[in-house]
């Protein structure tokens, strides 16, 4: 990946959305998959991996010129182990009962591939200011992901959301949502209606002709 | 010794690491469309793993209780430095299999199953006998995912499918399907 010549905000919204770490590049699936039956498990889990992605993306951007190229993986595998390490104390400390339900899933943050993928293709090559901004768009990003799973899997699963009640007692859950197979099914249909939606937008841009005029301005 | 079956039984098929415990992911979309790829990688994963528990008993051991913030990050040191090590020695003993397994093994080190294994083991604070067959079961549950994965995507390839469904969407489906399958073995963690 070359360093094309991006604006601060383009930094940032890249990562939001047109290259989503987790619905368009397909990366950090097990976080996505393991940890989002509820909203707060959610939350949890996106603010821990934007607080290390940040901090080593910051990290490594300031130390580029010190670390041997060799070695580099393993440096940015160190630098992230540390604030998964930081991570993982302190919400033990703070929110002891959602640091019960995510287990080890906060420690496996450090194999997260998001995090290693952009200290290699992004933080290591740009200025600390970018590679923050860089940090930013993907962390929202996927928190994005996180929390569409986490909001479908609780109002499905439970009939909740954040632990209150949305629909009313009649209400069946689809148990299956919150187990583990719900995390599968849940993600892949996300998926399907993502590709499905930019289908029928490629198709309607194939019929539609463009007005009069523009056609030729464009080739101009 | 039952409880020592138990573990087996229950790392393969009632917590399989990918289906139930969702580690290592990676792999089972990425190469699973061929049989014979995945049963090479399922078995390059249970020898890493093995290796892998046997050095985290080892940290726990004698390392980490002095030191037990550093953890985390001496587990995936050692891990790391241990796929390197495997791979020079595979690379010297039998230059065939190397190159069989060729870019799986580096992949490996990513891999969070194995991560997962040794902060899974340290937790339920298993002796050596027992993170042994617990690494030996996850091993077997991952490689009877990727290969039974492996199968039905060899199947889909002739499958008339709606061009929607074609990709990662469709994959994500079977697997939880198959998810959905593996759950019926919970039960046996009542009976036992």
């Amino acid at each position: 990946m070359t360093p094309k010549a991006t604006t601060p905000a383009q930094d940032v919204l890249r990562g939001i959305w047109r290259e989503n770490p987790v619905l368009v590049q397909l990366l950090g699936l097990c976080p996505t998959l393991a940890v989002t039956n509820s909203v707060a498990n959610s939350l949890a889990m996106s603010a821990a991996t934007f607080f290390v992605l940040l901090g080593s993306s910051v990290l490594v951007s300031s130390l580029k010129r010190l670390v041997p190229n060799e070695v580099r993986i393993s440096t940015y595998v160190l630098i992230i182990a540390t604030f998964v390490t930081v991570a993982d104390m302190a919400l033990e400390a703070l929110v002891p009962a959602i640091h019960k339900a995510l287990g080890a899933f906060v420690a496996l943050i450090v194999v997260n591939c998001i995090i290693l993928a952009r200290q290699e293709a992004f933080a290591s090559r740009h200025s600390v200011g970018r590679a923050a901004l860089d940090a930013v768009g993907t962390g929202l990003g996927f928190s994005i992901a996180m929390l569409l799973m986490g909001t479908f899997r609780e109002l499905l699963g439970n009939g909740t959301l954040l632990g209150h009640r949305i629909f009313g007692t009649a209400f069946e859950p689809w148990v299956i949502f919150a187990l583990p197979p719900g995390g599968f099914l849940m993600l892949g249909i996300i998926l399907l209606f993502l590709s499905w939606t930019a289908r029928r937008r490629a198709e309607q841009a194939k019929v539609r002709p463009w007005p009069e005029g523009v056609a030729e301005r464009k080739a101009a | 010794m039952g409880d020592l079956l138990w573990i087996l039984i229950s790392a393969m098929v009632v917590n399989n690491f990918t289906l139930t415990l969702f580690l290592g992911l990676c792999p089972f979309m990425g190469v699973s469309s061929r049989v014979a790829t995945a049963l090479r990688l399922g078995a390059a994963d249970t020898f890493v793993l093995t290796l892998a528990s046997l050095s985290a008993w080892f940290l726990n051991r004698f390392v980490l209780p002095g030191a037990p913030y550093l953890r985390l990050i001496s587990f995936i040191i050692v891990i790391a430095s241990l796929v390197q090590i495997v791979e020079m020695v595979i690379k010297k003993v039998s230059p065939t299999l190397f190159r069989e397994l060729g870019i799986y093994l580096p992949l490996i080190t990513t891999n969070c199953a194995i991560l997962g294994l040794a902060i899974f083991q340290t937790n339920r604070g298993y002796t050596l006998l027992e993170g042994l067959f617990f690494a030996v079961g996850a091993g077997a549950g991952l490689t009877l995912a990727l290969v039974l994965m492996a199968s039905i995507r060899e199947s889909t390839e002739l499958a008339d499918l709606p061009a929607v469904a074609q990709g990662i969407g469709l994959v994500l489906i079977i697997a939880g399907s198959l998810s959905l399958a593996f759950m019926g073995f919970a039960g046996l963690g009542m009976a036992g």
